[in-house]
């Protein structure tokens, strides 16, 4: 059971193989969160630790249950900004890494490439649990392990990602992910939160979300940071929320009950209005136990491959 | 010193010669240019055969970092990298620290060319356009001009108010100083890193957008239409928009030229997924249109010069996050190959345009004397061996700084010397 890559940087060209093999791992361990004494031995002697460049509680305490679960050591590491503010660089933080035996990194960082660029440094295993605006792999496995068990399969699934797209590693991974497994990919959100030839990606590009609605299963609906309003990127949280807010009269207009996603924290009543975020048809909380899950599945294979 | 220059193709478009011809040099002077020509025992015989003697190439786009930032490189280690890599003359960008915006930073910089490389490699400083480039007031651009500026720029920014660029071009077209233009709308390029297109929207980093580039030259022709005595040249030009710009103002006769760097000919956007912060400079790689556009920009004469942007940076500079880590690479010493593997063997340009867009062309746009191969001249020669198959290794640069994107690259061409101020360093 190994994945063809030591580390999980991202989920562009992860093969639907490995995908599918994480995603079953993670089944098994969504069983083991079930039983009253929440923990197997797998991971017992590594170490971990938790780098995190860039302030995150619930992605943190996510992996950092994960890891105790699986019984490996973990220790927590948060600096934040870049490596260059706080006076050591990156390539040296990875060095001590390396000198204290350490033997998987999970690394969230404000920079694009900062897991690639530490998994060419150290010797062991590197988990993106973010990185810039690039990619969110764990992230989009949770999402597509949520979709699975609701719907059997993810081939031809049609899912659209609503919001700010630019700014989004959750988006990229979905797409690279979800395309991967053969599921219809939509991205609708403000022109000036599109980013450029994002249709060379392989997904159609809306401006409406009335336009795209009728024609989804699921809608993962992405956190509208609120420095984006500040910095010029679109005139209002009002005009935003009513334009690109998913609301209950929006998707009750679709011929069919849509599944409503959401990676967390919501803005609620901003991009996602409360009643769907509580209603029946929201998996944002089964989101949040999957990634659990997910992420013990990406630890154990990476952590008990050769 | 007495050289007898044996059988080199010398090439060398203000005579218009090329072809393959003796040479005798005599104190750094040109005694003798001719077929089968004899010399007695006291001359050192140099055989050149399979080379190419040219005028001395020049590189009218570098950072030598002195005064400020002598850790990246020095004059003299700038010098050096400019003489192993076939130049014997150099044009430094004002961005030191202080700037090059008064008279004394300028005699400063050219001096130390001569005290710290004898005369081997020629310093032209390039002046500051604003006082300490900030775009705000006019630098001093009389006294610069007389004290050897050969350029203005504020390179590495822009001259981004419209109105400062007015009183630059107003005011240098009295002195007949090229205004060299670093063209980046800056509200357009804040955070943006790479070119933005679709390798950024799919690597998530933040966009410098080809249009950046391309409103702030359309901005200046129109400009340089008002200002018709003064003179403008675009640095680094990347974009096949840009390009077609500059293209249309040539044909209209407006004092224009433009140079672009080997990385824009040899390196496309793509190259940004391997996080190698050796890819990261400003301008960014395009993408391979733009590439194209660029050859093909140096092959119809719009992009008048071959200048490398040589930007030096240490590697713990250079080894950061890719978002953190400075623009800009090393490029003395990988001009003359990139050229002669990307466009000559590609059938771009010939040898004798390659020589004109490292020599004639450059020296022409910032107003150096050209450099004529005939007798009673001062030797000021480059030589190249223009089928050397060679390996870049960046450890074995001069430059005090090794961060460039080709080591270990294959190329063809490689100057195997240079000769100037009857210094020559094939001997």
């Amino acid at each position: 059971m190994n994945l063809q890559s030591r580390h999980l940087l991202g989920l562009e060209g992860v093969s639907k193989e490995d995908i599918t093999l994480i995603l079953d791992t993670a089944e098994s361990f969504k069983e083991v969160l079930g039983r009253p004494i929440k923990k197997v031995p797998p991971l017992q002697g590594k170490t971990i630790v938790n780098l995190f460049f860039e302030s995150s509680t619930r992605t943190r305490i996510s992996f950092e249950l994960a890891e105790r679960r699986l019984s490996a050591d973990v220790v927590n590491f948060a600096a934040g900004g870049s490596s260059v503010s706080k006076g050591e660089t990156l390539k040296d933080t990875a060095r001590n890494i390396e000198a204290m035996k350490i033997d998987m990194v999970v690394i969230r960082h404000s920079s694009t490439g900062a897991p690639h660029f530490l998994s060419r440094v150290v010797k062991a295993n590197v988990v993106n649990a973010g990185d810039g605006e690039h990619e969110h792999p764990t992230q989009a496995l949770l999402d597509m392990m949520t979709l699975r068990e609701k719907y059997g399969t993810l081939d031809g699934l049609r899912v659209c990602i609503v919001g700010d797209i630019l700014h989004s590693r959750v988006a990229r991974s979905n797409i690279f992910g979800l395309k991967t497994m053969g599921a219809e990919v939509s991205v609708c959100g403000p022109a000036t939160l599109m980013p450029r030839y994002v249709e060379d990606l392989g997904v159609k590009v809306f401006y409406k979300l009335e336009d795209i609605i009728p024609h989804v299963d699921a809608l993962n609906v992405l956190r509208i940071q609120l420095e984006r309003q500040k910095s010029g990127l679109f005139p209002s949280l009002r005009e935003y929320h009513r334009y690109f807010g998913v609301t209950k009269e929006k998707v009750d207009r679709a011929p069919k009950p849509i599944t409503i996603m959401h990676p967390g924290p919501i803005n609620r009543d901003v991009e996602l209005s409360s009643d769907l975020a509580d209603g029946e048809h929201s998996v944002i909380l089964e989101q949040v136990t999957n990634g659990e899950a997910v992420r013990m599945a990406v630890l154990y294979v990476l952590g008990t491959s050769n | 010193m007495k050289l007898y220059l044996k059988s080199g193709r010398v090439i060398d478009p203000n005579t218009g010669k090329d072809e393959s011809l003796d040479m005798l040099i005599v104190d750094g002077t040109i005694e003798k240019i001719g077929k089968k020509l004899s010399a007695d025992k006291t001359y050192q015989v140099v055989d050149l055969k399979e080379k190419i003697i040219t005028p001395g190439f020049i590189d009218m786009h570098v950072h030598l970092r002195e005064p400020g930032y002598e850790h990246k490189e020095t004059i003299e280690t700038g010098c050096a990298s400019a003489a192993a890599g076939g130049f014997t003359a150099v044009c430094c960008m004002p961005n030191t620290n202080p700037a090059i915006d008064d008279e004394s930073v300028v005699r400063y910089v050219h001096d130390a060319g001569k005290r710290v490389t004898k005369g081997l490699v020629d310093v032209f400083p390039i002046a500051a356009a604003t006082k300490g480039r900030k775009g705000e007031e006019l630098s001093p651009i009389a006294e610069l001009a007389q004290a050897g500026a050969v350029g203005l720029s504020d390179d590495g920014a822009p001259i981004a108010s419209a109105g400062m660029m007015r009183l630059v071009l107003e005011y240098s077209s009295m002195f007949g100083l090229p205004v060299i233009q670093h063209s980046e709308e800056p509200t357009m390029t804040k955070g943006g890193v790479m070119n933005e297109g679709f390798e950024s929207t799919r690597l998530g980093m933040p966009g410098i957008p080809p249009i950046a580039e391309e409103l702030m030259i359309a901005r200046d022709i129109i400009l340089l239409g008002y200002i018709p005595n003064a003179k403008y040249h675009v640095a680094h030009i990347s974009t096949a928009h840009a390009i077609e710009h500059v293209r249309r103002a040539k044909a209209e006769k407006l004092h224009i030229t433009a140079e672009a760097a080997p990385h824009h000919f040899t390196m496309i956007d793509k190259s940004v997924e391997s996080f190698d912060t050796n890819t990261k400079m400003n301008p960014p790689l395009r993408t391979r249109d733009d590439v194209e556009a660029v050859k093909q920009g140096l092959k119809d004469g719009t992009i008048d010069a071959i200048a490398t942007d040589h930007a030096p940076h240490t590697i713990d500079e250079k080894e950061v996050e890719y978002t953190e880590a400075p623009f800009g690479i090393v490029g003395l010493e990988t001009a003359i190959g990139l050229s002669i593997t990307e466009l000559v063997e590609k059938n771009y340009l010939t040898l004798y345009q390659l020589v004109e867009k490292f020599t004639n062309n450059p020296r022409r746009i910032v107003g150096l004397p050209q450099i004529k191969i005939e007798e009673g001249e001062v030797a000021n020669l480059t030589f190249i061996d223009p089928n050397l198959e060679w390996i870049v290794d960046t450890n074995a640069f001069k430059s005090k700084s090794k961060n460039s994107p080709f080591n270990c690259w294959k190329l063809k061409g490689k100057a195997v010397g240079i000769m100037n101020n009857g210094i020559c360093t094939m001997v």
